[in-house]
Order: C-alpha cells, then sequence, then structure tokens
C-alpha cells in the first residue's frame, strides 16, 4: 500500500456491507427486542396518568419549561436532581455489570444504532431484496429500476426518521396537544427543529453511517475494553475446532486430521452488520450481535457437525477447551467477584434511592438570610433582620401554610404584606416570601452578634411541619 | 453436546495452519516519519471525514457572506443579513419594552396607594423598581437600601423617615429630590450652622448635644442636659420638635429615636449643631419615565419601612 514511490493514500472510502438474511434463535431474540424497543419508545409519551386537575396527565413527561419531571407516580423537580444523577450512576454501573458479564450485550441488542440500523436493513431488504440482490444493485449503473429502488427506500428511510423525531418531541410536552398543532402546522419552531435534526440524524446514522457510528463515532466500544477479562462471555470463534479451515463438497467428508470443521462458507462474514471476519478474533468492530452464531449454526446443522463453532464463550474457555477440558459453564462466569460488587453497588444505590422516593416530605422549604444587610436598627433600638422563606407545595393542590419560630423564642415574627402568619401556596408552585424577626430593643439578641433561630412551616390542614436552622444577627458597635 | 469431545481436538503443536489472528498481528504500514524514534502509523482516515472538513470549509464561505466576518481597514464586513449584536440586544429590548407596556400604563393609572393591592402589578412594580434602583439609587443607598452613615445616605429599610414614608412622600421625594436647584418642587430645608455663624457659644453647644443624648436615652451628663433644655427650646425645637420627635415637612430628623443619619455620638452631634449638614439628592423627574418613578417609590416602600 505504501511505498517509496507511491505516495500513502490518506483517505480511504467505507467499503459498504449487505448483511445477509439470516434465521436462528439470536435473530429471533433481536427481533422482539427490537419491536418492544421500538414500542416502548413510539407508546410511552401517549400514555396517561391522572394527578388532578392542575396537573399534567401525561405518564413520562420532561416538562423542562416548568423544570419538572414526571414519571408515573413520580414527580422530580429540580432540587432532587439527585434521583436523576442516580438513576444516571446506575445506568453506568449496570453497563459495567452488563459488559464484564456479557461483553458489549448493550451495543449488540439495545443500542438505538443498532435497533434503528436493524430496521433500516429491514426495509432495504424488503425492498431490494437479499445481499446479492443489494449488491447487485449496488454495482449497477443508475436506471429506471436503482432510481425506483433506491429512492422507495430513501423515502421509507425518511418516514422512520420523520417517526423517530416526531416520537422524541411528544417527551416534552403534553402528546395529544403537540400532534395536534404539528397536523394544523401550529406547533412551536423548536418542535420542528428538533424533528428535523433527529430526522436527519436518523436517516444518515441508520441508513448510510451505520458500523462507522460504532467504530469512529462512539466513546464505548473503547471503553468496554477495560471492563472485559478472561471469564466475560463474549462472541469467538473456536479456531482450535474450526481449523484448519477448507472447503468442503457435498457428500464428501475430509480425510479426518487433516481439516477443523470450518469449511469457509462466509456466511459468518455475510451476515455480519460490522463486516468484519469473527475468525479473526476478538475485534474493536464486533458489536456481539450473535448473527454469525446464527448463520454458523445454521450450516453446522446442514453439514451434520455440532453447533456452537461459533458461540458465547469466555476467553478462559478457550485455554481450557484447548487443554481438553470441557466449557465452564454460564453461570460460573457470570458469577465471580467483580459481577457481585458490581450488582450489589448498582442494586444499593437502588434501594437507597426507593427509599429516598418514599422518605422525601411533599412540602420543602429553604431560608435565605439577607445579608445586605445583616440588620436593620428600628427607631425604638430593637434589631431587625430579614429572611426569605422558599415554601414548596409538591401536592397537587393549593395548600395553605403557616410560618412559625420555635416556642419561646425571643423574636417577633411578621410577613412581609400579609397580616397573620398564614398563605397560600398554589399547586405544585415554590413560593417565596419575605419574612421579618425583630429583637426588641435592649435584649440579649439585639446586642450580640449572633444567635441560633428556627423557623418552621407548618401545614395548616395536615400535621406536616418542617423547620430550617438560621441565625439572627444583632448590632455589634 | 458432541460427537468430536474436546479429548479429539487437542490441538498438536506440530500441525501448522494460517494463524486466524495473523492480520492483526501484521504492523500496519508506517509513514516513514521518525522523531525520537517514535514513528507513525499510516492508518487511513475514513473519507467521510475529509468530506466532513470540506463541508465546514463551505459552511465558513456560506457564513462569510451572511454574516459580519472580515476585519477590514476601519470597521468589517457586514455580511448581507444585515445582523449584528448590539441590534440584537436592541431588539430584544424593544420586546421587552413592548411587552411591558400595558404594565406601565396601569402603572401610571393606579393610585399610588392602590398599586400594593393589585398583586400581579406590585408584583412588576417591585422587580421594575429594583432594577431602577439598582442603577440609579445604589451608589448612595447601597444595593441592600441600607444606606451610609459616615456620608450621611439614609438607610431606606427602617421605620424612621426625614420627608415621610407614605406612597406620596417617597414619590415626591424620588421625582424632584431633595436641596437641589433643579427643580422648583425639591424638597428644601436648611439647618443653620449654629457654632460657625455664631449663633451658639461652645458651652451651649455641648450642653444642647448633652440634652439631644439624654432625649435618645443615651449615657449623658445630667447638669449639662438640663441647661442645654433651654437651648434646644429656644433654638431648635421649632424644627425638631419640643420633644425631639422630628418634623416630615421640613426633612428635619427626629432626635429621640435609636436612629441617626450622620451618627448619635457625642463627637458627630457638636459637628452637625456647630457646622449644620445639608445632604442633597438629585430630582429623577427628567431622567427617569413617570412609571418608572413610581415603580421605584414601589420598591423602596416595601423594603420594610413603608407607612
Amino acid at each position: 500500500m505504501s511505498s517509496p514511490d507511491t505516495p500513502p493514500k490518506l483517505y480511504a472510502a467505507r467499503e459498504p456491507i449487505f448483511p445477509r438474511r439470516v434465521e436462528g434463535s439470536y435473530r429471533t431474540m433481536k427481533w422482539w427486542l427490537l419491536g418492544a424497543m421500538l414500542a416502548i419508545y413510539y407508546i410511552t409519551p401517549w400514555l396517561r396518568w391522572d394527578r388532578g386537575p392542575e396537573m399534567p396527565d401525561q405518564a413520562v413527561l420532561l416538562d423542562l419549561a416548568n423544570r419538572r419531571f414526571f414519571f408515573f407516580m413520580i414527580e422530580i423537580w429540580p432540587h432532587e436532581f439527585y434521583f436523576v444523577a442516580g438513576l444516571l450512576i446506575m445506568a453506568g454501573i449496570g453497563l459495567f455489570l452488563f459488559t464484564s458479564a456479557l461483553g458489549r450485550v448493550w451495543c449488540g441488542y439495545a443500542c438505538p444504532q443498532t435497533v434503528w440500523t436493524d430496521l433500516f436493513i429491514l426495509v432495504e431488504r424488503w425492498i431490494e431484496g437479499d445481499r446479492n440482490a443489494r449488491l447487485r444493485l449496488h454495482r449497477k449503473k443508475w436506471d429506471g429500476e436503482k432510481i425506483r429502488k433506491y429512492g422507495l427506500k430513501w423515502v421509507v428511510w425518511a418516514l422512520i426518521g420523520l417517526a423517530t423525531g416526531g416520537a422524541w418531541v411528544f417527551y416534552f410536552t403534553d402528546a395529544p396537544t403537540l400532534a395536534r398543532d404539528l397536523v394544523t402546522l401550529q406547533a412551536h419552531p423548536i418542535a420542528w427543529i428538533t424533528i428535523a435534526i433527529l430526522t436527519a440524524t436518523t436517516f444518515f446514522f441508520g441508513g448510510f453511517f451505520r458500523e462507522q457510528i460504532c467504530i469512529y463515532a462512539c466513546p464505548w466500544p473503547r471503553i468496554q475494553a477495560a471492563m472485559m477479562d478472561e471469564d466475560t462471555l463474549t462472541i469467538s470463534y473456536r479456531d482450535w475446532r474450526g481449523e484448519p479451515r477448507g472447503k468442503l463438497r457435498k457428500g464428501q467428508t475430509a480425510p479426518e486430521g487433516t481439516q477443523g470443521d470450518c469449511i469457509d462458507c462466509m456466511a459468518c462474514v455475510n451476515v455480519c452488520p460490522m463486516g468484519i471476519d469473527i475468525r479473526d478474533g476478538q475485534q474493536m468492530e464486533c458489536i456481539t450481535c450473535g448473527l454469525c452464531i446464527d448463520a454458523c449454526n445454521d450450516v453446522m446443522d446442514r453439514i451434520g457437525k455440532p453447533r456452537d463453532l461459533i458461540g458465547y464463550l469466555a476467553l478462559s474457555d478457550e485455554t481450557r477447551e484447548r487443554a481438553g477440558e470441557p466449557q465452564l459453564p454460564a453461570w460460573k462466569h457470570v458469577f465471580r467477584p467483580r459481577t457481585v460488587l458490581y450488582t450489589v453497588i448498582w442494586a444499593g444505590i437502588g434501594i437507597g434511592l426507593i427509599a429516598a422516593l418514599f422518605l422525601r416530605s411533599d412540602i420543602d422549604m429553604s431560608v435565605s438570610p439577607i445579608r445586605n444587610p445583616t440588620h436593620v436598627v428600628l427607631a425604638d433600638g430593637s434589631v431587625r433582620n430579614a429572611y426569605d422563606v422558599s415554601i414548596r407545595n409538591m401536592h397537587g393542590s393549593p395548600r395553605e401554610f403557616r410560618i412559625e419560630l420555635s416556642d419561646g423564642a425571643p423574636f417577633e415574627l411578621e410577613l412581609q404584606g400579609i397580616a397573620g402568619q398564614t398563605l397560600t401556596v398554589p399547586a405544585d408552585t415554590q413560593h417565596s416570601q419575605r419574612v421579618y424577626l425583630t429583637a426588641p430593643a435592649g435584649s440579649e439578641e439585639a446586642l450580640v452578634q449572633s444567635t441560633p433561630a428556627r423557623l418552621w412551616v407548618v401545614e395548616t390542614a395536615g400535621n406536616e411541619r418542617i423547620h430550617t436552622d438560621t441565625v439572627f444577627n444583632g448590632r455589634t458597635q | 453436546m458432541s460427537d468430536k469431545t474436546p479429548e479429539d481436538k487437542v490441538r498438536p503443536p506440530e500441525r501448522q495452519y494460517p494463524d486466524p489472528r495473523a492480520k492483526l498481528k501484521q504492523e500496519p504500514p508506517t509513514t516513514g516519519h521518525s522523531w525520537d524514534g517514535i514513528e507513525e502509523y499510516d492508518n487511513p482516515m475514513p473519507r467521510w471525514w475529509l468530506w466532513t472538513f470540506y463541508a465546514t470549509i463551505a459552511w465558513a464561505v456560506v457564513y462569510w457572506i451572511l454574516y459580519p466576518a472580515w476585519p477590514m481597514v476601519s470597521g468589517a464586513t457586514q455580511g448581507v443579513l444585515g445582523y449584528s449584536s448590539r441590534g440584537e440586544v436592541a431588539d430584544e429590548i424593544a420586546e421587552f419594552e413592548e411587552r411591558n407596556l400595558a404594565f406601565f400604563e396601569r402603572l401610571n393609572e393606579t393610585e399610588l396607594d392602590d398599586i400594593r393591592d393589585d398583586s400581579e402589578l406590585q408584583s412588576f412594580a417591585v422587580n421594575a423598581g429594583a432594577s431602577v434602583f439598582r442603577a440609579q439609587c445604589s451608589q448612595c443607598h447601597g444595593t441592600g437600601g441600607a444606606g451610609v452613615q459616615a456620608a450621611g445616605y439614609p438607610n431606606l429599610l427602617n421605620d424612621e423617615w426625614l420627608w415621610g414614608g407614605t406612597m406620596e412622600d417617597i414619590h415626591l421625594t424620588i421625582r424632584y429630590g431633595i436641596r437641589n436647584e433643579d427643580y422648583a418642587d425639591a424638597r428644601w430645608s436648611q439647618m443653620p450652622a449654629f457654632g460657625q455663624d455664631g449663633l451658639l457659644d461652645e458651652e451651649e453647644i455641648d450642653q444642647v448635644v448633652h440634652y439631644v443624648l439624654q432625649m435618645s436615652g443615651q449615657d449623658h451628663d445630667a447638669e449639662l442636659a438640663e441647661a442645654g433644655f433651654e437651648v434646644y427650646d429656644w433654638n431648635c425645637a421649632s424644627c425638631h420638635g419640643v420633644d425631639g420627635e422630628g418634623d416630615y415637612f421640613q426633612g428635619a430628623p427626629a432626635l429621640n429615636t435609636a436612629i441617626w443619619l450622620y451618627g448619635g455620638d457625642y463627637d458627630t452631634l457638636w459637628e452637625s449643631v456647630y457646622y449644620s449638614r445639608f445632604g442633597i439628592m438629585p430630582g429623577f423627574a427628567d431622567r427617569l419615565r413617570d412609571a418608572e418613578i413610581r415603580a421605584v417609590a414601589a420598591y423602596v416602600h416595601q423594603l420594610g419601612g413603608g407607612q
């Protein structure tokens, strides 16, 4: 490729991949997973959940405008973002767990890039036929048939992309309302722009970039190498059994000991969506989709050889099998200190989050003392401090609250603009109230630099009460 | 599992076949560059990266045409869209001005004392007033409204006022200011410089200062204070009141409270009597719109001392 005479080529064109159709247990499982995941994605925003008349009734809603996240009976406020952080940590550790146990199982079965690419290849196959027909069409000069088939394929891809982007925006606002606005062309430009961007990315990522996203764009394949060890179950070719590979004619058998089980039929290569040869060993491009297992098992059945020439096995199995020992059962690979530790951490965070969810109060307060100035001297010599008390009413209905001091506190409490100590906070709202505390002239609190003070917020109709500690500043000069 | 048990398939070491990993073990060619023994692999990069690079160049050219881009001797190329970031800010300001227009009109039409009964209008007035206050008033009165005692800038948070603390009073003070020549309606009064102008001798000043200390409940000399009563009654009571309660109509501060404009200790009081004080404040009638002045009044009124 590079010699002193010819300058090296610096840019390599993508080699198109035309995966052949394959049937088998992994393919069947992948069809079910694909259906389930697409169904979850498209149906979720349309599920309803009654939260009362003043609240949105969408079961899953990321209300960015009002800073709320709704998930069925759960409502997350911005100050509870640790729930989201906890879920992200769980997702991260869950990926560690699955990768250390089952390799790139996320990439092969659940990653949207894989799922949508699978869907796009399905469309391609419906319109153009299987691998050979697609190859023929690809090599053909542009003519009526190619224009018609490619055009139809691109239109269907674009429609899938449109549906993908179209479904995405429903997660962020009331789906039926937005759907009506989209149909009547009254939707907000942001919705259109989002749909346009996601339609384009789906179209190009699923239709044209495909495996290049995994190889060049995604950081995950690089990180995963660090999480796999010799006990990780991953897709491998048993070269001790397959080699030396050789062609085999129908009804012919190679002399014993001269040829392995691999008949070099290229079935595993032809079905691979990543365009690699699994027989070359572990490689970064492999997303462990399992299609080569299906393809090879099919061939092994037909030539009457045992299955699993290509199969899920761990690196440690290979040396074990070479030494003549049987493969360890899968659970022994999966159940090891590393995965147990990941599971324990994962479950611990999960239990912690669920506990926090049930323990959290439906009212919440915070107090910010006004520090500019720290205190105000009144005409009669008394000293006054001001505080902004924030009350969050996380109920679905308006509630009345009373702001109180602890019993026997040496201060006088006053709410700005309100006679008395009660105020009503509307449903699902945060309300800020300026509160004044006054220490009488000559009292100790008025003269010392600071005195602890405790403010209470009491729900008048219920018996929920919460408090926050703050300080009262006296005149120091 | 199979008719071929693994025992049958132990690889004999002498059996040779192509190493399946040979392709991976093979070193890619190098570019021939070598720096301190570090060589560079010649792995070609995907061609679409190159196309992406070209696309960014094309994007840049489009950008040059549409937006201000190239610096010239004076100024820069303007771009055919006529965009400028200043223009964008001006547009945004105009947009908000228009949105606030209805509120400003409502502010102008509502009686000063009725503003706080309209919670929506009050909320608007307080927020608008706060931003005007920060720009126009905070230089003297402080961002928190606490004033600066050493300079005689009054604290707006407490319950004592020089010229009155009702909405009407505050509004009038902001509109025309205090002791300025710009407005005929400006608040105006002047305390004589009793010492400097020879109206009182130093002994009498000493006495009256002790009387004021007594009046405000501070440490004082009872004998001097008793003598000071007469001095006070003759010279000060007409403005500051018989009991030192002050007078809003003349901007005369109360002397019987814990609040002092310049300070309530002996030295500061002596200085105030000897040299007098002459605090001024500009009027804002010509600088701010009527609605803005009303908004600042509403803001100041709710800071904690409004009457």
